[in-house]
């Protein structure tokens, strides 16, 4: 029997190569045209100075010297850094527990709560930020619910339009992103290492903490990952209910593509927001692997 | 019950009460928009001034809102097949093609993940720009199948690894070619997940704003139109009904998508062989 096998050519030697060419062909494209190319044309770009036409003129690093000279950029990018971290150790910090109990103690509930906390990741965030606009405004919701149980006799501006209803909102808009890293890196630890744990005698507190948490790292730092992201290049939220003490480093991209109309420099903003993505990353990989990485 | 145990057990309590005030958390600010669209007031502030149907019925007979609509349809509906093709075919690829171009290709297809959507909006807006096809329809189309690429990647290969290993190989071995093996097999074995997969991506291509912003030209789709409408405090309760019906629009496909992609996962175990 063994060697009929061993005879035939195995599966993968005989891929044609029409049918390899055919399936590589749809990603391929994608992922070379539109996200490695389109990549690469911001990153010309940014070397470029702005003469009005579309890929700009000459071949200069003007546009990094001003970001690095101006200190107006220095403070944008500083309080993008400084709010998108207080989300991410927000969303982190607020998303572990349920994702815990997710793991250990949901039972029968579980897939009920996991698709229930997941849910709202699939609605508009648009309408998550408005929400809080709403909420958040002189004469909104939370104003008036005050005003109304009799706490307050007069609204407060001290909501809207401030850094910390940034923080809130996308702590809010991004909370789902947290739990699910969280879940499945406490979801794969072995139940024999905490009965280990329990065995020789841990109490539930010490066993958690030197034998989940430090399991459960790889799910936190992809979990702070995906949340500073997105978040680091916000332009929406800041908008929406920050207010013009709380412009952050992608409304200044965003307007040098609209109102500033100065793409090489808008450019090189994005090269700096990914070089500090990719700082960010590296960190998390190195974090990742001093925990010794299960995946 | 040892002690230990009780404890566990008590502090599982505490837990579970915590992960309904998150829940509470999470849904409340978003359930204000339904509350307030019935509010015949034009302020969403407290007390409620009594209920109303009249911001629906300001839906109806508009055409900018319904010109976004279409848009916003015709839209989802081709990002999401061009992202469900990519998903389909690039984790297919990386589970079987044994071939370092097919496992770099799904690499970067989930980079996006680590791009924030400002700097894949400006990207595309040069590309598009760059080949002459500027901001438009299909810039748009372009952008979602970029945002919407790690989703059905993901949600495909999950799916594909999922299959035990032994289909494939008896199918190849009883002499199907590479294209029928995947036609008639691995396919229609994952059917469920490529349902989901198209669903979810046609929810984020509906619902997403960062990206189209800077890619749309004279034909807003619904969340720029809603983005515009934001602006005048008048248009607000008007903005609250659309996004009610949006959520609940979100909430149905969001669910199917749940439930075929959890089928799905529990037939292929059904039926390892």
């Amino acid at each position: 029997m063994s060697t009929i096998v061993a005879a035939r050519p195995s599966p993968e030697t005989r891929i044609s190569p029409v049918f390899r060419f055919a399936m590589l062909l749809p990603g391929g494209v994608v992922t070379f045209f539109l996200i490695l190319f389109a990549l690469g044309l911001v990153l010309f770009l940014a070397f470029r100075s702005n003469d009005g036409s579309l890929l700009g003129a000459g071949l200069t690093a003007a546009n990094f010297v001003t970001v690095a000279t101006d200190p107006l950029y220095w403070t944008v990018t500083l309080r993008s850094l400084v709010i998108a971290g207080l989300v991410t150790l927000a969303t982190v910090a607020t998303a572990y527990p349920v994702a815990y109990y997710l793991a250990f103690h949901a039972g029968r509930r579980r897939n009920l709560l996991l698709f229930l906390v997941t849910l709202p990741f699939w609605t508009s965030y648009l309408f998550r930020v408005f929400a809080w606009k709403i909420v958040l405004a002189y004469n909104g919701v939370l104003n008036s619910a005050f005003i109304e149980s009799g706490l307050w006799s007069e609204p407060t501006l001290a909501f809207l339009n401030t850094p910390a209803a940034v923080v809130v909102t996308l702590a809010h808009a991004y909370a789902p992103f947290a739990i699910l890293p969280i879940y499945v890196a406490l979801d794969t630890i072995p139940k024999s290492l905490l009965e280990a744990a329990s065995d020789l005698g841990a109490r539930p507190f010490t066993s958690f903490r030197r034998v989940v948490l430090p399991n459960s790292m790889p799910g936190v730092l992809a979990a702070a990952l995906v949340v500073f992201v997105p978040t680091v290049g916000d332009y929406v939220t800041p908008a929406m209910v920050g207010g013009p003490a709380s412009t952050m480093i992608g409304t200044l991209i965003q307007s040098q593509f609209g109102k500033a109309n100065d793409w090489p420099f808008g450019a090189a903003l994005s090269v700096c927001v990914m070089l500090v993505i990719l700082c960010v990353v590296l960190v998390a990989r190195g974090a990742d692997r001093r925990f010794g990485s299960r995946t | 019950m040892s002690a230990a145990r009780k404890e566990a057990n008590a502090g599982g309590r505490w837990l579970g009460l915590y992960v309904l005030a998150y829940l509470v958390f999470l849904y409340l600010p978003i359930l204000l928009i339904p509350l307030f669209s019935f509010n015949d007031s034009i302020q969403a502030a407290f007390p409620l001034q009594g209920f109303t149907l009249g911001w629906y019925e300001t839906l109806y007979g508009n055409p900018a809102l319904s010109g976004a609509l279409a848009n916003s349809l015709v839209i989802g509906f081709v990002a999401a097949s061009g992202a469900t093709l990519c998903g389909i075919t690039v984790s297919y690829m990386d589970l079987y093609g044994r071939s370092p171009l097919a496992a770099t290709i799904s690499a970067i297809a989930r980079l996006p993940i680590l791009i924030p959507g400002v700097i894949v909006g400006i990207s595309l807006l040069i590309l598009v720009n760059l080949i002459g096809l500027g901001p438009s329809r299909v810039a748009i189309v372009l952008g979602h199948i970029l945002v919407a690429l790690p989703t059905t990647v993901v949600v495909m290969r999950s799916r594909f690894a999922a299959i035990p290993k032994t289909i494939r190989e008896a199918a190849l071995d009883l002499g199907a070619s590479d294209w029928t093996t995947f036609r008639r097999v691995m396919l229609p074995l994952s059917l469920p997940a490529v349902l989901s997969a198209f669903m979810l991506a046609f929810l984020t291509s509906f619902d997403e704003f960062i990206v189209v912003f800077f890619l749309a030209g004279t034909e807003p789709t619904l969340p720029l139109y809603i983005w515009s409408q934001l602006r005048f405090p008048r248009s607000l309760p008007t903005v609250m009904a659309l996004g009610t019906v949006i959520l609940a629009v979100s909430f149905v496909i969001a669910t199917l998508a749940e439930i075929l992609r959890h089928r799905g996962l529990g037939a292929a175990r059904r039926n390892p062989a």
